[in-house]
Formats: C-alpha cells, structure tokens, sequence
C-alpha cells in the first residue's frame, strides 16, 4: 500500500485518547455493556459474523444435499445427529436449514450485521459527534440484538427443530402448531426472535435518525453529509417505518396460534387433525403484511451498501463522486418506491390484475433510480486515478452484481412474466445476486475500508485480494447457472430434484454449484482469520488518514476514545468529495475553503 | 457541497426528537392494523357489532386525562411543587381509571356473546382486543413513566430537573390520547 504515505498528515498520536466522555472504564463497561457507538458497532459486526458463519455453513448443508442428493455422508449423522440419519440430511432438517439460512441472512446479518454495524460507526464519526442522540437506548439496541440472537439460536436445538415454513413465514405452516414438526416450538421462538428482533431494529433506528438531524458538527449541512451517512438515514427511516408493521403482523399470528383467533386460519383441512374450527381468516393477509415490511427491508439491506460503496468508490478513484444530488435524490426515490411495490411478490396470490399492473409500473419505476446510481458510480470510475484496494475491489463488485441482479429484477418486476418465474431458481438467483451477494459485497468493502479506523491496524492486502477474487467468481459460477435453472422451471424449496426426469439434466450443474458454494464458503474463513488476526497483529496504522480521505472520521485520533475527538469537534467547510480539486490530490472537510478557490466541483 | 448555506444544530432537544420519531414507528403500526382490519372487514363473514358504553367513557378519561399532564408540565416550569405533584397523581390515576375501563370494556363484549378469542371468536372481535389491547400497552407504558416521575417529584425539592422528563411524558400522553381518538373513531364508524 503505497497510498498510506500521507500528503497532508499530523503524525497520528496512538494512544492520545482523552475525549470529553472518557471515563475509567472496567472490562465489563467497555467491552460489554458499552455505550460507545464504535464498540457496540463492533458488537454487532462480530454478532453478525457469527450468524454468516452459521447461516453460510447451512447453506453448504442444503447444497450438499441438493448437489449429492444419492450420496450419504456419515460424518453427517455425527454433527446432526436425527437431522441425518445414515448420512443424508432429512426433507425436514433441509426445509429447517433452508428456513433459518434465509431468515438469518436476511435479519441477523444483513439487517443488524450491516446497518448495526455500519450506521453505529460511522453515523457520529462522520457527523462529527461524540456518540448517538441517546448512548444508552443503543446499548439496549445491541443488547435486544443479541438476546434475539440466542433465542434464534436456541431454535436449532429444540426437540422438533427450527422452524421450517420458509423465511417468509406464511400460515398456514406458521400459525398452524400441527403443520409440521418445525411449526411447534420451533416456530414460538422464531416469533419471539423476530419481536426482539423488532424492537432492537426500531431502537437502533430512532436513534441514527435523530443523530443524523439533531447532532451535526458546525458547518455540517445535510448536503454536505458523506453519501455513506444518507444511506444509512434512509435506510433508518425504511426501516423504522416498516420493522413496525411486521410486528402488527405477527402479533395477529401470536393469537391465531395461541389464543384460537381466525385473521390467517379457516377452516382448512389438516391431515391427521381433520377440519380446522377457525373462520373465515386469509392467509393473503399476513402476505400483504409480511411484504409490507419485506420489500423495503430489501433497501434495509441494500442502501447501506450503496452508500459505502459510493463513499469508497470517490476515495479510491480520487475524484468528486459524480452526481452527488442525483445520488441523493435517487436513494429518496428508491425510499418511497420500497413502500409501494410489496405486492409485486404476490402476483400469483390471486391479486387483481388491474392491480397488478399498478405495481408492475411501480416496480419498474425503481430501475429509474437504480440507473442513475449505476451511471454515476461508472462516471465516478471514469478516468479516476483508480487504487485497486480490497475495498475498491469490492466496491467494484457491488456494482457489478447490483447490474446482474437488477436486470433480472425486471424480468421478475412483470407480472406476466413473474407468474412463471415465480417461485423458480430464477428468482433465487435474482435476490441473492442483487440483494445477498451485493450487500456482502458492501459490508466487506466497507469492513476492509474502516478496519484501520477501528482497530487502528491494517488487514493484510493479499489475504485481501485473494478473498475478494474467488468470491467474485464464485458469486457468478454459484449464481449464474440458477437463472437458466429457473428458466426450465425447476422450482426452489425442494428437497431432492433427482426424482424428476425433467430436472435430470441438472444433476451435474447441482453438483457443480455446490462444489464452488463449498469452496466460496472456504474463502470466507480466510477472511475471517485475516480479521482476527489484524486485530491483534496486524501492521500498525502510523497516520491519521491512510485513504487520504475527506470525512470527519479521519481526524479522530488513530485509536479513538469515547467521544472521539479529543478537543472540540472539528468545524465542516466544504462538502466531502473534494478530491483532484484546484490542482490538490484531496481537502479535507475540515479545511477552509481557500479565497482564490473555484466554487463548483 | 461547498455553497451551502451553514446549519447549526436545532434547537430541539435530541429526546424529544427520539420521541417523535418514535411515534412515527407506533403509527405505523396501528397504521398496519388498522388496513388489516379494512381489508378483512371486506371479506366474507364478518360479525357487525356496537362498542359498549365503557369505551365512551373511557375515551372521555383519557381526554381529561391529556389535560391534567399539561398542566402539570405548566407547574412544573412555574416550580409549583405541590400543584404539580398533584396534576401528575391525578393524571396517573385516570390513566388506571383508563386501563380498567378498557378491560371492562373487552369484558363486557364478551357478556355479549361476541367473543374475543377461542374458537367462536370472529376476527372482528379478535381485531378490537388486538387493536385496543395494543394501544393500553402502550398506554401502560406511559402510566409507568408517569409514576417514576412522581416518585422522583415527591423526593425532589424544586422541578426545574424535572421539565424534560414531564415534557416527555406529556407529549407521549398527547400522543397515546390521540392515537386512541383515531382508533375510536375507526373502531365505531370507519371500520
């Protein structure tokens, strides 16, 4: 890294870390029960990596099966026990796995593992604020996090399994205890995970909200707030606004299940139970409920990662990011288009087609903004003095994969089309590209960019890169080949496709995709021991600034205290994307703008 | 961007703009209810039914109610300890008075032989107890923040630590008194 030598660096003061609120802290204020937003956004990212780890391992299960699905591994039996008996993973420990991958990667590690990360981190440092609008509801944000985690967790080790009805949920399978073996207990902790979930989601929320609009630095205009903190506002606002109607939803699917109400159950036939006594409840409408909360929380999952990426993609190009309002204005687009499009996942529920097509055009409306990132992220790149950082390089791949992905999500956005694709690989493809691998892409782009800044050390480049290469082409090579899957028809959410003569063909590519899930899945435990180990023995970072960056988070010491700055808070006079500007590499926010200064960018 | 005109920080204090987001949060789910309830009121087999008395007069409670915390945010700016301990009382106790009208309230459907929950329940009957059963939670919760205010007046000599709390309290009152004004508009007429 040759880009460390800083220009215009004071030599960092490593252990300066006097800020207003340091107190005396004991182990368990500082690294448990802490108030500092930097150690609870390390809480959360090492809480989110532990759920990656587990939910990726899942996966590798689920591909096992579906790659091998004759073979029969005893070691299997050996780890799982009844959920492989004689070496093959059972239908219901697969639909148990398949369930909890979703729901975890989807919440624990792309919801609080991203944004609870991120948001915490970066929300005061780049600011410029000594913490959250209240420290200690952001504390119980993490703490709700965690006992959600366990409880989640618990799940995988009750008698009858994890819940087993698919991430979405939907009753009957969810509000039904007799629906199947994963819709007993399993299913009771799934919903009290999620509530926790819920109100761990709305704490951290309401509080980076208010600390976006309430505790800006002088000079700190919403227009001249990194793209990074815009993101993580919307993101907030999404999800503050729709984490409550999930709640509305599954407290009526706490009384259907428990106290015999009728909102989702009717009279159905039940094998083994006979007629259901409910009345008149519609399954439809936990869907519509369920949705309301799950597109956006697509944008949960993704604004973040945009963010980051436009930040990392002008440091590392050297150049203003291009079409700062457009980047802006696109994120509010996308935040108001999340909230009307959910339906567009029920197309083949019976939904009026006059409605349908409303949202049809909505969704496709979203390719509008998404279009306009993409242009300006590509006119970012364009002619930039690019540094090919692990950072950047994910960056890059974000970008890539949100191409991929989108495009097929306006195959999938047409009604016509989606009522044969639905429910296909084509649509498995589609989220995991655009929504899963992307935002990981994000996270690890935004984990290798802020590593120095918060454990004031370096991860190792190679390391780095070797991560980033095999898992951009095996996000592809895993990825790629379901679309045509999905095309011939072949449907997600079985168990075993070898029993279909149509679907024969596939026996080979299953296999194949799941060799390189594997080896993906083995790349990521090289980053993980890259992380751990650069928090401990990583090289040093000797200078404030090692991306010769402009935002405020750059200015604190290389080993913040709580607090952050250790004087006053550094006055903003300037936007954050000066880069190659009058003749200078970078100005930092932080610099007054010059007399003899040209005023555009 | 460079041209811009500068911001400084507002004058709003960071809880009270914490509350207010909050209470976007809490419409939205009262918002998410209540569509449900639209949507499956349209539906086949949906019982018609009138709300009993108790809900009118609890309705009238927590309007008084709203009027009684105002004023003891005014005492307590004025330093006016006693009236203000006393404003607080009577507004923690007709958020008590409150709360057993409603339960009241859902017992007296149940006399009725619309029932609630259990399996002669129709969804009608389930989506009241949901829906106003949710709203004195929330309700409950303003009762308890209520009475450590009070417990912490009684200890304390003068109010002027106590503004912010009781404006808090008071703007969460207001706002719980308001979201059962809607619902019991929704719940006798819209719905």
């Amino acid at each position: 890294m040759s880009h460390e030598a800083a220009l215009h660096n004071h030599e960092g003061h490593g252990h300066d870390d006097h800020g207003h609120h340091e107190h005396h802290d004991t182990f368990l204020t500082k690294y448990v029960f802490s108030q500092d937003h930097k150690m609870i956004a390390k809480q959360f990212l090492i809480t989110g990596m532990v759920w990656a780890v587990l939910g990726g391992l899942m996966s590798v299960l689920f591909r096992l099966q579906l790659g091998y699905p004759d073979a029969s591994f005893p070691w299997l039996e050996s780890i799982l026990g009844k959920w492989a008996k004689g070496g093959q993973i059972t239908p219901e420990a697969y639909y148990a796995l398949v369930t909890t991958h979703g729901t975890v990667l989807v919440f624990f590690v792309l919801t609080a593992g991203l944004s609870g990360t991120f948001a915490n981190f970066l929300i005061p440092l780049q600011i410029g604020a000594r913490d959250m609008a209240s420290p200690f509801l952001n504390m119980l944000s993490y703490w709700f996090f965690f006992i959600a985690s366990i409880v989640m967790l618990s799940s995988l080790f009750v008698e009858t399994g994890p819940f087993s009805g698919g991430w979405t949920a939907y009753p009957p399978l969810s509000a039904l205890h007799d629906a199947s073996p994963g819709s007993k207990t399993g299913m009771d902790l799934w919903i009290i995970a999620m509530a926790l979930f819920v109100v761990s989601s709305l704490l951290g929320g309401l509080n980076y909200i208010t600390t976006i609009l309430n505790m800006r630095t002088k000079g700190m205009s919403m227009t001249r707030l990194p793209l990074s903190i815009w993101a993580l506002f919307f993101t907030a606002v999404l999800g503050v606004l729709s984490f409550p109607v999930l709640l509305s939803g599954l407290i009526l699917l706490i009384f259907d299940r428990n106290f015999g109400t009728s909102f989702y159950l009717s009279d159905i036939y039940v094998n083994g139970v006979g007629a259901l006594s409910n009345e008149g409840g519609s399954a439809i409408l936990f869907q519509h409920l369920f949705w309301f909360l799950g597109h956006p929380e697509v944008y949960i999952i993704l604004l973040p990662a945009m963010g980051m990426v436009s930040e990392i993609m002008s440091v590392n190009s050297r150049k203003p990011i291009f079409g700062y309002m457009a980047m802006l204005g696109s994120l509010f687009a996308i935040a108001i288009l999340a909230f009307l499009v959910w339906a567009h996942h029920m197309f083949v529920t019976g939904l009026n087609p006059l409605l349908g097509s409303v949202f049809v055009l909505l969704t496709l409306l979203i390719a509008v903004p998404s279009a306009i990132k993409v242009f300006n992220w590509l006119t970012t790149l364009w002619r930039g003095n690019i540094r090919f950082t692990p950072a950047m390089l994910f960056a890059i791949g974000f970008v890539s994969l949100f191409i991929s992905g989108g495009l097929t999500g306006i195959w999938l956005g047409n009604a016509a089309l989606d009522i044969y694709l639905h429910d296909s690989y084509f649509v498995v493809a589609h989220f995991h590209i655009v929504m899963g691998v992307a935002s990981m892409f994000g996270m690890f782009a935004g984990v290798y960019h802020w590593f120095p800044k918060m454990y004031g050390r370096y991860l190792n480049n190679s390391l780095g890169y070797i991560h980033f290469w095999i898992t951009m082409a095996g996000a592809y090579l895993i990825f790629w080949p379901m679309h045509y899957q999905g095309l011939a028809g072949m449907p997600r959410r079985y168990f075993d496709f070898s029993i279909w003569e149509s679907f024969k063909q596939f026996a080979e590519l299953n296999r194949f995709i799941s060799t390189v899930a594997m080896i993906v899945f083995a790349t990521q435990i090289l980053f993980l021991i890259n992380f751990f180990y650069s928090i401990f023995k990583g090289r040093k970072v000797t200078v404030l600034n090692p991306w010769e960056s402009n935002t405020l988070e750059w200015t604190t010491p290389i080993n913040p205290g709580h607090g952050n700055w250790p004087g006053e808070i550094p006055e903003v006079h300037r936007w954050p994307y000066d880069y190659g500007k009058d003749g200078h590499e970078f100005i930092p926010q932080t610099t007054p703008v010059g007399e003899d200064e040209s005023g555009t960018h | 961007m460079a041209t811009t005109q500068l911001e400084t920080n507002t004058k709003i204090h960071p809880y009270k703009m914490l509350l207010w987001v909050g209470f976007g949060s809490i419409v939205m789910m009262f918002a998410g209810l209540t569509s449900a309830y639209i949507v499956k009121k349209s539906q086949a087999n949906w019982l018609e039914f009138d709300l009993p008395n108790l809900f009118w007069f609890s309705t009238l409670v927590i309007l008084v109610s709203s009027f009684t915390i105002q004023m003891a945010v005014k005492k307590a700016k004025a330093g006016e300890m006693a009236q203000y301990r006393g404003f607080l009382s009577v507004t923690a106790i007709l958020g008590l008075t409150f709360i057993i009208l409603q339960i009241r309230g859902f017992q007296a459907l149940e006399l009725n032989n619309v029932a609630l929950t259990g399996a002669r329940s129709n969804s009608a009957g389930s989506f009241l107890l949901v829906i106003a059963g949710l709203h004195l939670l929330h309700l409950v919760g303003g009762v308890i923040a209520i009475a450590v205010i009070s417990l912490k007046a009684l200890a304390a000599k003068s109010s002027t630590n106590q503004v912010l709390s009781v404006e808090l309290a008071a703007s969460y009152w207001h706002f719980v008194d308001i979201l059962w004004i809607y619902l019991f508009v929704f719940l006798n007429w819209v719905g």
